[in-house]
This record gives structure tokens, sequence and C-alpha cells, in this order.
């Protein structure tokens, strides 16, 4: 017992000493030359450049309507009001909603189809394969503003207009999307779709429980990016819904800056309530990002 | 259990074709490697035998029936891959079941058979890790779990113990050997390397260019290489091979030095070739050699020495004692039995003994 008891304050006093160490700095010569010091200045004018709209849009929720043109980062009389009246607002929680249902249902969607299609175009030799790939690339050079146009039209004539479905289905699948996965696929070795093969699965089951797995960080990262697209889309949704009730997040914040004047502490309320699905988001899935690819199952 | 059959197996890529007509009988429980070197067409073969590849021509049966178009499922039969192909977000227990999805067994009964499988293995104790927190040994020991939980009528191995550092992959032979005693399943084992063919094999087959060059056990292949290429490919060091004339006299080699030989040429004279194996090449007294040379280099092995001998213009390999090896640069006599000796000839490489 004492003898533990005393390994563990040694611990102790090492832990401790390193971290006066690490305090005083370390007494090991580091060569800091001046291109080191350019480095760093950069990089913290590139943070402050983009943590500055965050901060006055955070600060700017917290104050009152007079103060708003009053740039100090710090309000002088800080406020929860903001909150309280779009949260009550009704609307804003149904384009709240709206919102979440449209991310979440392309982001499923898109992870689910991108793959699966990605996997197809990697892992099978068909006929026309080359030209399928290149068909569905090619439509990454078209901007999003010309497509609106025969969107609408399609919409129009399936009777989509002003509903979520509407809002939804150019995203259900995105070329992006199959190119990240296909190219992610191609470092799965064929081997273990093979031995899957003799271990008696169907193709379907092949793709979903042996190389799936093997792609998550992929997954992951695709989920983000079509998350934050479909929760930030702003284009799209202004043109096909009509009326407030079907408003996405983004549309609907436009909505507190046209009645009458701009009324800017109610704008950035809202904004910063609807970052926050997106942090979530990336809290969830960054972890299978930084994880990074482990392929331990085969010899490295 | 079962018996397999290849019968003028031949493979097309497009209109190059990489295997011309194989015929092989393997018997059931018996242990057969293919041994070639890169390209000669023997993974393809093994492929062929798994389903992964569409057969060209020819039939494969694997007992008495023709599985060339069956799915790899259908074919009762496992794999073990060069890089052991286990997934490595499941954990062994999960490898090692995964063969079993498919198998019509309860839940307790696969958990038992896992168990059981890896009990075999020695791998009863690591059954909740992952891949990552086993070593080479450890994973190549799952994939061939999961190869063997099935109990397929024939185990296929795409060269396993490749990825294995030299002392694991003696270690693993042994337990592949053992194994098979053990459960006694048809194997086909595909490796380039000879060691192991030579080894773990009940018959070798040697491939060279989509063709198999002979079939034989290990002995066979060893004392009586049918071609040249036999003769080289398998053992270590390889066969020295000495250019010579065969004329109605017997043998004249390149150097002018006379061997007797109980064959000679009844027609006109050809060009042959004369094998001989190095350990099978010894010093000997100048009374009895057959050729002299000077030593180049000299390699201690403990339980003998390796000679290189510089024999006008040709290097051979000589086997001397592991106890006082002669120096490098001294002159050398050797010799070895006329029964040990080996005669190709030269233009088709086909043995003429």
């Amino acid at each position: 017992m004492s003898a533990k008891l005393s390994d563990s304050n040694i611990n102790d006093l090492e832990v401790q000493a390193s971290a006066e160490a690490l305090l005083r700095g370390s007494t090991a010569p580091v060569k800091r030359n001046w291109a080191q010091y350019v480095r760093w200045l950069l990089l913290f004018a590139g943070g402050i450049l983009m943590v500055m709209p965050l901060a006055y849009m955070m600060s700017t929720s917290f104050k009152f309507p007079f103060e708003v043109y009053n740039l100090n980062l710090v309000p002088e009389e800080p406020t929860l009001e903001n909150y309280t009246y779009v949260l009550e607002d009704g609307r804003f929680l149904q384009w709240f909603f709206n919102s979440l249902i449209v991310a979440t249902l392309t982001t499923v969607s898109s992870v689910f189809f991108d793959a699966l299609v990605g996997y197809t175009l990697c892992k099978y030799r068909f006929p026309g394969r080359y030209v399928v790939f290149i068909a569905i690339l090619s439509t990454l050079m078209i901007p999003t503003e010309m497509l609106v146009i025969p969107w609408y039209l399609m919409s129009q004539q399936f009777g989509w207009l002003d509903t979520t479905w509407g809002i939804m289905f150019p995203g259900l699948m995105t070329a992006f999307g199959v190119f990240l996965m296909k190219q992610f696929f191609e470092t799965v070795p064929d081997d273990f779709i093979e031995a899957a093969r003799i271990d008696g699965l169907n193709e379907l089951e092949i793709w979903w429980s042996v190389a799936m797995p093997l792609v998550k960080p992929a997954l992951a990262a695709l989920a983000i990016f079509v998350f934050l697209g479909n929760w930030t889309a702003f284009i799209w949704p202004l043109i096909v819904t009509t009326s407030q009730d079907m408003y996405t997040l983004p549309v609907g914040l436009t909505t507190f800056s046209v009645e009458q004047a701009v009324e800017w502490e109610l704008v950035m309320t809202g904004a910063a309530i609807s970052v926050l699905p997106t942090l979530i988001v990336f809290l969830v899935f960054q972890r299978f990002i930084i994880r990074g690819v482990v392929m331990a199952g085969l010899k490295g | 259990m079962a018996s397999l059959a290849l019968k003028n197996l031949v493979k097309r890529y497009g209109k190059t074709e990489v295997l011309h007509g194989i015929d092989l009988e393997v018997e059931d429980g018996e242990f057969v490697v293919f041994v070639g070197p890169s390209g000669c067409g023997k993974s393809t073969t093994l492929r062929m035998i798994a389903g992964l590849e569409d057969v060209s021509a020819g039939e494969i049966s694997i007992g008495d029936q023709v599985v060339n178009n069956l799915e790899p499922k259908q074919r009762n039969i496992a794999m073990v891959f060069q890089n052991y192909a286990i997934y490595p977000h499941m954990s062994v227990r999960k490898n090692i079941g995964f063969g079993l999805r498919t198998a019509k067994l309860s839940k307790a009964a696969k958990a038992e058979r896992i168990v059981e499988v890896a009990t075999l293995l020695g791998m009863e104790d690591y059954l909740d890790r992952k891949p990552n927190a086993l070593s080479g040994g450890q994973r190549q020991r799952v994939a061939i779990g999961r190869a063997l939980v099935r109990d397929p009528a024939v185990f296929l191995f795409d060269e396993p113990l490749s990825n294995l550092d030299a002392q694991l992959r003696t270690q693993m032979r042994l337990e592949i050997k053992k194994l098979h005693q053990r459960v006694g399943t048809t194997i086909v084992f595909v490796t380039h390397d000879q060691v192991e063919a030579m080894t773990m094999a009940d018959r070798i087959v040697i491939m060279k260019d989509g063709y198999i060059q002979q079939v034989g056990t290990p002995a066979e292949a060893y004392h009586n290489p049918v071609n040249t290429f036999v003769a080289q490919f398998i053992g270590a060091p390889s066969m020295n091979m000495l250019p010579g004339v065969l004329d109605d006299q017997g043998l004249n080699l390149w150097n002018g030095v006379r061997v007797a030989w109980n064959l000679a040429s009844s027609g006109p004279s050809h060009e042959v070739i004369l094998g001989v194996r190095p350990e099978d090449l010894k010093p000997v007294a100048q009374s009895q050699a057959m050729l002299q040379g000077t030593i180049s280099v000299v390699e201690p092995l403990g339980s003998e020495t390796l000679l290189y001998v510089d024999i006008d213009g040709i290097e051979v390999i000589a086997s001397g004692p592991g106890r006082h090896a002669p120096e490098p640069g001294s002159q050398i006599y050797l010799g070895a039995a006329t029964d040990t000796l080996h005669l190709f000839d030269k233009e088709s490489g086909v043995a003429l003994k």
C-alpha cells in the first residue's frame, strides 16, 4: 500500500515538474527564425478574419436595437430579449424545423446514393462505366444558378412548387459525393470484397457490411458537406417556396430584414441559433474524420 | 472434403491467353502447392477455382460437380488471401464468424464453432480484439480461422505467408501443415517460394508462362526435374548448368573436359546442358576430379560452406565442408557422383536422362 502511495506521489511530482518546465518554457534550443514568426502572424490574422464575423453575430444577438450600430464586441446592456422574441415567434421554429427536415433527409439520401453509385463505378467493370462516370462528373461544371431554371420548370410540371419535396429533390444525390466516394472506395482493397464474396454475401451486403464501414471517414466528411450545404442553401429554397410556412431558415431570416427596416439584432439572433445544428453535426462526425482510415485488416 | 479436377483450363484476357490448357487432378485430402515465378498463372488458376475469375475454356470440378458457372459461395471453398483481408472494423470473433453468416446453424452452435476454431489456432484469448491489436502472424491465423470455420470442401491459399517475416513464415508453414494433418481438407496452396512448396506439399505443380511444367512429389521434382526450368527453380542455391556436346564418344563439356556418360548420341552430335546440384558437387582429390577452378567467394553456412568457383569462364557453386573450408583464390578440384548428374537437351531444355 505504502509502496503504491509513494509511486503515485512520485508520479505526481514528475507531472508537476514537467508542467513547471512547460510554464517556464523549454530550455532545449529551439530555432525560431523570422519566417516562423511571419507564418504565425499570417495564421493569427487569418484566424481573426474568420472569427470576427461570428463574434459580431454573437455579440449583436445580445444587444438592444439602439446599440446595434455601436461596434463594441461586449454589449453595454446585454439582453436575452432577442432570443425570447425569435423563439416565441412561431415562424422561426417552423423554419428551423423545415431546414432540419430538408438538411437531414438530403444528407441521408445523398450519403446513401452517392456511396452506392460511387461503389458501383469503382468496383464493377461494365460497358459504359467510364461514360457514366464522366457524365456524372460533368454536371459539376454547371453552376446552380443555371440549374435553377430547369429545376423550377420541373417542379412546376410535377406540382412540387412550395413543397418540402420540391426544396429537397435537387440535393438528394450529388455528383461531388459520387466522385468523392468513388475515390475513397479505390482505397478499399479488392481482397476484402472477394473474401466476402467467398464467404457467401451478396453484392449489396458486401457493400453495406464490408465496404461501407471501411470508408466511414469519407462518409462523415460527405455528411458534413451535404448537411452544411443544405442547411445554408438560399437561392433554390427562396425560388421554390412561396408561403412563409414552407420557408427554410436562411430564407426566413431575410424576412426580418425586409418588412420595415433591417432588424439586425433579430437576424443575428436567428443566425446564431441556426449555427447550432451545424456545430452539432460537425462535432458528431469529426471524430471519424480525425481518426482517419485504419486499414489494420491488411498488411500495410 | 472433396477432390478437385481441372480439365484443359484456359484463361484469356481479351486476346491474350494467360493459361494454356491446365490439366490437373487433386485427390481428396491432398495438399497441392502451385509454385512458379510471378506471372506464371498460378494465382489466376487459384482464382478461377475460387470463382473469382471467369473460365474462358475448360472445366473445373469439385467433387463430382462441374462448378464453372457456380458463384464462389456455392462452390463450398474457402480462401486465405495474401494480405489476410480480415475486416479491420470487426473483432476476431466476428471475423471468424463472418464465414458462418449464411450457415444454417443456431446462434449457440455458431458461437461454439467460433470458439472451437479459435482454440484450434491458439487464438481463443484474442476473440474480442480488433485486428489492429494483433501481430502479423495472429492476423494470418484469424484469416485461416475464417476459412476453417465453414468446414469447406477445398481450402485455397493465395501466397498467405509472403507478408510475414522469415521466422514467422517458417512457424506458420509448420502450423498449416499440422492443421492439414488434423483436418484433412483438400488444400491448394499458391506460392512463389520453392522452399514453402517443397516443405508443405504432397505434390508440387510447377508452372511457367501459363503452362504446367511438372507435377510430382517434392522429391520427384527435386531429383528428377523434367526440364532445365524445373531443375533451376527447385532447390536453393540453383542447379549448376554446364554447357556441353553429346557425341558418339559421350559427353564433352564446354572447356574440353570429357565426362564418362552411359548415353552417347546415336545421330550427329548435339548440344546439351549438364546439370549438377551444388550439394552434389564436392571438393575431391585431383585424381578423381571432374572439374578444376579457382574459388572466388566463400559463403559459410555453418553446416556446410558454399564455394563459388570460377571454371573456365563459368561460375559454379559447390558445397564444401562446414569446417576447414578452402580460402578464396585457391585452386580446387571438384567431382560429383555420376548418378547425381542431370542431362538436358540445350534447345528444348527437356531432360535426357
